[in-house]
């Protein structure tokens, strides 16, 4: 009903990289309105990278998972590689027993391990880091 | 599979020779599911409800995992419904969890089709029914065409 609705999660830039995280849980709105708002943040910012930290996520259902998946594939098609990192051992059992793979979705075990396979490092000098980072 | 996390959550290490541990199990409890925000209310009614069975991180991610398939099944396939929460004992003493998820929808044509992994009529992924159903000990459904739904699920601690 509400045409446009924050989804309330912090989007951050680091670089080319945007960083976010989802919280416990998703109801189905905040999923979509997410969707929607990393993929504008993707365009406008010229985005090659996107971390999802999921650490604190408790549940998988197969709406969230159907959720990651189209959101990795939007991401794709706008040249941007999504990865989700930090799934809980007992959401990743359970998607297992659900029969979700995933598919295409790439994971990370943390948000470092994810930062470092988009290629993002921490530079020696910070500032020299960020600099390097900045599209364009 | 046990985890680290799991020995924190499970029930009170006393011998199985004692069908009480002095509690009484909770009254049976109904949720509607009329509106997304209802999920929501059924997940966290669930979680507390694992939590007070006395399931470890694993066991309490796969019940609300299940009853959040099996509500949200009620919601868009039913037209929305009813979870109640019970809490069994079985006759060796072990307590459980048992969700009855109806709805009077207009039931589901062919069970075994929608018990196959990758059919879905909806906005899943078709994993709903069947994943539910792997991740409960017990896992039944009566349904017909007019008839609604009613799935009833129930999982049990390990002892």
């Amino acid at each position: 009903m509400t045409g446009h609705r924050s989804p309330g999660v912090p989007i951050l830039r680091l670089g080319d990289v945007l960083v976010t995280g989802l919280l416990n849980e998703l109801d189905d709105r905040t999923a979509i309105a997410f969707t929607e708002e990393l993929t504008e943040r993707i365009s406008a910012e010229g985005a090659r990278g996107v971390l999802i930290d999921i650490s604190r996520l408790e549940v998988i259902d197969s709406f969230v998972a159907r959720t990651l998946m189209e959101l990795t594939t939007v991401a794709r098609l706008l040249g941007a590689r999504v990865i989700v990192a930090g799934m809980r051992p007992p959401v990743a059992i359970t998607l297992v027993e659900l029969g979700i793979e995933l598919v295409g979705v790439e994971t990370a075990l943390n948000p470092e391990q994810g930062l470092a396979a988009l290629g993002w490092r921490q530079a020696p000098q910070p500032l020299e880091g960020a600099r390097r980072g900045t599209p364009r | 599979m046990a985890l680290p996390g799991d020995s924190i959550l499970a029930s009170p290490g006393t011998k199985r020779s004692t069908r009480s541990d002095g509690r009484r199990p909770p009254a049976p409890a109904s949720y509607p599911v009329r509106t997304e925000e209802d999920l929501l209310t059924v997940r966290h009614a669930v979680r507390a409800a694992t939590v007070e069975v006395g399931f470890g991180l694993v066991d309490q991610t796969r019940v609300v995992t299940a009853a959040s398939e099996l509500a949200r099944n009620a919601y868009v396939h039913g037209g929305g419904g009813t979870v109640t929460l019970e809490y069994p004992r079985d006759p060796r003493g072990r307590r459980g969890l048992r969700l009855i998820v109806k709805d009077e929808g207009p039931g589901i044509a062919d069970l075994d089709v929608a018990l196959t992994d990758g059919f879905t009529t909806g906005s899943g992924l078709g994993h709903g029914l069947g994943g539910a159903r792997r991740l409960m000990d017990e896992f039944s459904v009566r349904t017909g065409p007019g008839e609604g739904t009613v799935v009833v699920a129930t999982r049990w601690t390990v002892r």
